[in-house]
């Protein structure tokens, strides 16, 4: 069974990762949107806002990755939906196979694909300026947390693509995950906020992870946030994994 | 592992409900190996409630089924090896290439030669030609025989046909009829699901009536034909149907042959 598991995962990875390339639009549109909002930001608002760091690009850089891995996972949903609704879901869950190999390959594709975005971010964020003295390692780390949210994030468009009645539905469950970015630190420092803002902008899971990855590219000791950091994503991607299962164990038996 | 004279698949006592909507209200039926079985109903008779407990997409509340003496709710794994399911909608891969897609279901069955089984298939069901194109290009016949291809893929002993000819037209229907029969002659079990009489009439060995989640009649079409009363004999003008005058103006009898030429 679990060499099947993998054998069949990576069959099927294969074909959405087709899907991808046949559709290289899905790619540059989630690239393009944040790429859009870091040049707002940088060029037209950048100049008033203050952040305490020399460059407000190496600032920004951290809050647009998170915006665009927001935007790319419902593209996972999307591709779920319409595997559901073209009855090919069906057929695969009829076969002979690792059912499970079904759902995670959509998992890894989102990984890939979320992966291929982010590099075209920071190679445009490079181009505008994005300095880093990070080592390896700490990129390894950036990597590793940007990794663990996307999945995170994955498992929650399953639960999207799995129980949604339409496209749209599927695609729309990651509006607010996009707008959280904003009522971070991503984009300015939270003590500029009025009291309850800044509660919650300081207690929502964006700003520990954004805080922990300005501080790996800026070489900073990253104290507790990066612990707070993972227990939020941990967290996120347990529960949203539960209720995934769950929601599938409804779709099928 | 198959027990000799054991019906391919035998449903016993089959209930369904979807809360209060009772789809399945106890069905009993038996499909022989080799035979082409049609399950005949309305929409909503619970055809394709049926078709999917029996392909293990769906549990039943009550009652058993077995494909080949393995059971559909307990050995799942084993059904699975022995089936293959062509649903109400052609489950093709609208991005892959015809070819792509059929390679992509060999691979999953872990056959050996995924590439050469996809080209003897493509052969088979008239598509080499567009085998290399996106099948979002394909119309509404050739999907349903990329469909039923990539279904054949490593010979299952069962085949589900869950309204294989609905929104065909003629042609298609004709070609997916000439499939059916095919199949059928290689020894497969078909059991297919429809709401034309004339396609159980054309196709099935058996012809069982779902109706409000029972079987209400099941038997050959001559049995059938016995419920009622004998035929009354009038004399009627043998006038051409409109369908004999499409398929002779669309040239459909050379296609037909053609591909009879070539199983």
């Amino acid at each position: 069974m679990s060499t099947n598991f993998l054998a069949d995962t990576s069959v099927l990875l294969g074909r959405s990762m087709r899907h991808i390339f046949r559709s290289v639009d899905t790619i540059i549109t989630t690239a393009i949107t944040p790429i859009a909002l870091m040049l707002l930001f940088v060029y037209v608002f950048g100049g008033a806002i203050s952040t305490g760091t020399d460059s407000y690009v190496n600032y920004l850089l951290p809050g647009i990755m998170l915006i665009a891995i927001a935007s790319g996972i419902a593209y996972t949903a999307v591709r779920l939906f319409t595997d559901m609704q073209s009855g090919i879901f069906e057929r695969f869950q009829s076969m002979p196979i690792a059912r499970s190999s079904v759902l995670w390959a959509h998992v890894l594709t989102s990984l890939v694909a979320n992966g291929l975005s982010l590099v075209i971010i920071v190679l445009v964020a490079l181009l505008m300026g994005f300095r880093t003295s990070a080592s390896l390692l700490a990129w390894l780390a950036v990597a590793g947390i940007l990794a663990l949210f996307t999945l995170a994030l994955t498992w929650l468009a399953i639960i999207a693509g799995l129980t949604a009645k339409s496209v749209d539905g599927a695609g729309g469950f990651s509006y607010p995950l996009i707008f959280l970015p904003f009522i971070s630190s991503a984009f300015v420092p939270t003590e500029t906020m009025p009291g309850p803002v800044r509660w919650f902008a300081e207690n929502q899971p964006v700003t520990s992870i954004v805080n922990t990855i300005q501080d790996l590219f800026a070489q900073q000791p990253v104290g507790n946030d990066i612990w707070i950091a993972l227990a939020w994503c941990v967290g996120i991607l347990v529960l949203a994994y539960v209720f995934a299962m769950a929601a599938y164990r409804r779709r099928i038996i | 592992m198959t027990r000799t004279g054991e019906p391919a698949i035998r449903v016993q006592n089959m209930e369904k409900s979807y809360k209060d909507l009772h789809v399945l209200r106890g069905v009993d039926f038996e499909v022989a190996a080799g035979s082409i079985f049609a399950l005949l109903g309305s929409n909503g008779a619970g055809k394709t409630t049926m078709v999917k407990i029996l392909s293990t997409l769906l549990k039943a509340d009550a009652g058993t089924a077995t494909v080949y003496g393995f059971d559909v709710a307990t050995d799942a794994l084993q059904v699975r090896e022995s089936i293959s399911l062509t649903g109400q909608f052609a489950a093709v891969d609208e991005i892959l290439s015809g070819r792509e897609n059929l390679v992509l279901v060999a691979r999953l069955r872990h056959l050996k030669a995924p590439g050469q089984v996809a080209d003897e298939l493509l052969a088979r069901f008239n598509l080499t030609d567009a085998g290399s194109r996106k099948v979002a290009t394909y119309s509404g016949g050739m999907r349903r025989r990329l469909d039923i291809a990539m279904s054949l893929i490593g010979e299952p002993k069962v085949i589900f046909l869950d309204e294989p000819t609905t929104g065909l037209d003629p042609e298609g229907r004709n070609d997916v009829w000439q499939v059916v029969k095919d199949l059928a002659n290689r020894g497969t079990t078909v059991l297919l699901t429809t709401q034309y009489l004339e396609e159980a009439e054309q196709l099935a060995d058996r012809i069982a009536i779902l109706h409000e989640g029972r079987i209400i009649a099941n038997g050959t079409l001559a049995e059938l034909k016995q419920l009622l009363p004998p035929a009354k004999v009038e004399y009627v003008e043998k006038q051409p149907s409109l369908e004999d005058v499409f398929l002779a103006l669309v040239g459909n009898d050379g296609r037909v042959e053609a591909s009879k030429d070539k199983s």
